[in-house]
């Protein structure tokens, strides 16, 4: 082995077409973007660089600030949502249901595997209020509270995103976070018990410390999915009303795609690049404190 | 390439490998600018939204019969894209200049100053159906609207010609002894008496939000004169001007008489509501009478009626979504095809499908149904035309004005708020 990595022309024959083909479908278009982004124009008129006008306009642009905002507080609420959900049901596997747990477990997983499309169509149908009352109305009407229309206001529409996007990925994360509890050894937790601690006591002591590198994983990847949120969105409710929904990401698909607008749309990538990349690196400064020091 | 390799300092070979992938990738990305077939189009390509369900078979239908001269010398042959997708395949096409002979193109791309303008893919059509002696088969209603459209110019074959009003449900107005109203103040008092009866007096779709906001132009004119959009265009007005500011609160106003959870209503299931005569009203082009006459989607039959919005002489018009021709593809059979076009689609459209077009119907069509008929005759006695409310805006701000009807109608987003919005819109392309 060590013969062949000493070997400057194996590698450059192993490396090359795999180098290539990283830097045509990434590189080169990440560069690319990352120079439309000083950029104003569109493929039949060509490009003109603009400098930073297209920055001065993201700092004066309330839409873009709102998308932000939306983002980050949904990245927030969800990520919280999943890893707290995902975590009890973990614990309720491992704990509660035992060996029976299988069968609750592919129930939870069951709408990980579904389109998302389709769950949006579903919760859609769900929390209709016109032309029919949806199930989530009727309820509602039926213990004295009255229906609502869900869609024409932010704050609801968003209470819908979460129960729908939780709904969907909760049993990702339970079967992520399930893995990491399994593996923790049984003597481990034996021995806690005889030494007479209670479940509350064996969770927070016992559980919690040693499946910390697997809930680590679990927080960037959820933190990460959420950021980049896209199409549970846009099959629900297309961002609505007005902007009142609109993450990032979807500001940035309309701006480029729908108002022709690449170099602006380029420099609202730039954001979730960023955006991105410091919540990754602050996730793992703090976990590497976390890990290497008791 | 070992010589290569000894000889060059390995340091020095890696940014060069890199610079060489990277530009061969990007000349391979990047289209010549000049490299559209001599002698023109080898086929007559079509390209409209998949939406569009109706062109594809009128062509269809034209190639097997009325223009099967000009298929025998270029072929006819269709492709679809989602209407979402279109503008930026358009554009890519148009870089590329890959566009096909006749492309459903965007309003702004098109016109004088447009993208595809400027870049000479654009076909000058009065010149064309000039020389091809055939401008005397486009209606002067089409020709009118278009040059309103597009500055005076002439880039779109005019497909469709719908006027656009009040469908109304004739049984729901007899049962509740309401007669067509003739100004504002008497639509608004039908449209309460219809909900105090228990009744949906108005629908529209929150999800196309354009069904809300055409409403917003049809109290413009109706308040502020033919000339109101115009102003916005030509700048001597502005949106948040006060009367602008107050034509947005009545249409606020009048947000308790729509359909309720109107925000995330989809297109279909509101024509299905005024189809299946749940609803009173519903502002809509005429395009709307292909459904109308479809017994399969209509299930109240000939109670469907037409008004034109109170207050306003004429109708909003509109030549359906543009089709350019590209004029880098122009040739002997293209024009044949044109020529075709010109003297056959109107009155095949009106007989096959029941719509307009903005080309003269040759062949007089018999037994058409009542309202098409009825509406036939209201387009030929119309003084004049005036455009629809976001017809004259840029992408962003028809977008921002189509997504931000439904917050406007119930009350989420205030007159003000949304009127600036559009303005800045505006401003920002100015």
């Amino acid at each position: 082995m060590k013969h062949v990595f000493g070997n400057k022309k194996a590698i450059v024959t192993f490396l090359l077409p795999a180098l290539l083909i990283y830097l045509g479908v990434m590189v080169v278009p990440a560069v690319w973007s990352l120079f439309l982004a000083f950029m104003h124009g569109n493929p039949v008129r060509g490009f003109e660089f603009t400098g930073m006008k297209n920055v001065d306009r993201l700092f004066s642009d309330p839409q873009a600030g709102h998308a932000l905002w939306f983002t980050l507080k949904y990245a927030i609420v969800i990520s919280v949502g999943q890893i707290v959900l995902g975590y009890a049901l973990a614990l309720l596997y491992v704990f509660v249901l035992r060996k029976a747990s299988t069968f609750v477990r592919t129930l939870v997983f069951f709408p990980v595997v579904v389109p998302t499309v389709a769950v949006a169509l579903l919760f859609n149908r769900m929390f209709a209020s016109s032309p029919q009352e949806g199930p989530v109305n009727a309820l509602l009407g039926l213990v004295g509270l009255g229906g609502t229309d869900w869609f024409a206001d932010g704050n609801k529409a968003f209470i819908v995103i979460v129960i729908m996007d939780l709904w969907r990925t909760m049993g990702f994360f339970a079967v992520l976070l399930y893995a990491g509890l399994i593996e923790i050894p049984e003597e481990i937790m034996e021995s806690a018990r005889l030494d007479g601690a209670g479940t509350w006591r064996l969770v927070r002591h016992i559980v919690l410390p040693l499946s910390m590198p697997v809930l680590l994983a679990t927080v960037i990847f959820s933190l990460n999915a959420s950021l980049k949120v896209f199409d549970s969105i846009v099959a629900l409710n297309n961002g609505g009303p007005g902007y009142q929904t609109t993450p990032l990401n979807l500001l940035m698909f309309k701006t480029a795609f729908s108002f022709g607008d690449f170099g602006y749309g380029s420099t609202l990538a730039l954001v979730i690049t960023l955006v991105c990349l410091t919540v990754t690196l602050f996730v793992f400064r703090s976990s590497r404190r976390d890990l290497t020091k008791d | 390439m070992n010589l290569m390799m000894r000889t060059m300092p390995r340091r020095a070979s890696v940014p060069i490998a890199f610079a060489a992938v990277t530009s061969l990738l990007l000349a391979g990305c990047s289209g010549g600018k000049d490299d559209a077939p001599a002698g023109g189009a080898k086929e007559f390509s079509v390209l409209v939204t998949t939406e569009n369900t109706q062109t594809g078979k009128m062509f269809d239908d034209l190639k097997a019969n009325q223009c099967s001269d000009a298929q025998k010398q270029l072929p006819y042959t269709l492709s679809q894209t989602p209407s979402s997708e279109m503008q930026s395949k358009v554009q890519l096409l148009g870089g590329q200049n890959a566009l096909p002979v006749m492309y459903a193109g965007t309003q702004s791309l098109i016109a004088p100053k447009g993208d595809l303008q400027v870049s000479g893919q654009v076909l000058d059509l009065k010149e064309t159906f000039q020389k091809l002696g055939v401008l005397d088969q486009v209606t002067p209603a089409a020709q009118s609207v278009i040059e309103q459209l597009y500055a005076g110019s002439f880039p779109t074959v005019p497909l469709q010609f719908n006027i656009e009003g009040i469908f109304y449900n004739k049984k729901i107005f007899a049962d509740h002894n309401i007669a067509i109203p003739t100004t504002l103040g008497e639509l608004t008092a039908a449209a309460a008496k219809l909900k105090a009866e228990g009744v949906t007096p108005f629908v529209a779709s929150g999800k196309t939000g354009w069904t809300i906001s055409r409403w917003l132009g049809a109290i413009l004119y109706s308040e502020l004169g033919p000339d109101a959009l115009q102003k916005i265009k030509d700048k001597k007005a502005k949106l948040t001007d006060p009367q602008y500011v107050a034509a947005a609160q009545k249409l606020q106003e009048l947000g308790k008489y729509f359909i309720d959870g109107i925000t995330n209503l989809d297109y279909d299931t509101m024509n299905a509501q005024m189809l299946n005569g749940n609803a009173a009203m519903m502002y809509m082009g005429t395009w709307f009478l292909a459904a109308v006459n479809d017994p399969k989607q209509n299930k109240v039959g000939d109670n469907i009626g037409f008004f034109g919005v109170p207050g306003i002489k004429g109708y909003p018009a509109n030549v359906g979504s543009p089709n350019a021709v590209n004029a880098k593809l122009y040739n002997d059979g293209v024009g044949s095809w044109l020529t075709c076009i010109a003297k056959n689609w109107g009155s095949e459209s009106l007989k096959k499908q029941g719509t307009f077009s903005g080309f003269k119907v040759n062949t007089p069509v018999d037994s058409l149904p009542a309202l098409t008929a009825d509406i036939q005759k209201k387009i030929d006695n119309a003084p004049a035309s005036v455009l629809w409310f976001e017809g004259l805006f840029t992408p962003k701000a028809n977008n921002d004005s189509s997504a931000n009807a439904a917050p406007l109608l119930t009350g989420a987003m205030s007159a003000k708020d949304f009127m600036t919005l559009i303005q800045s819109d505006l401003d920002a392309e100015a």
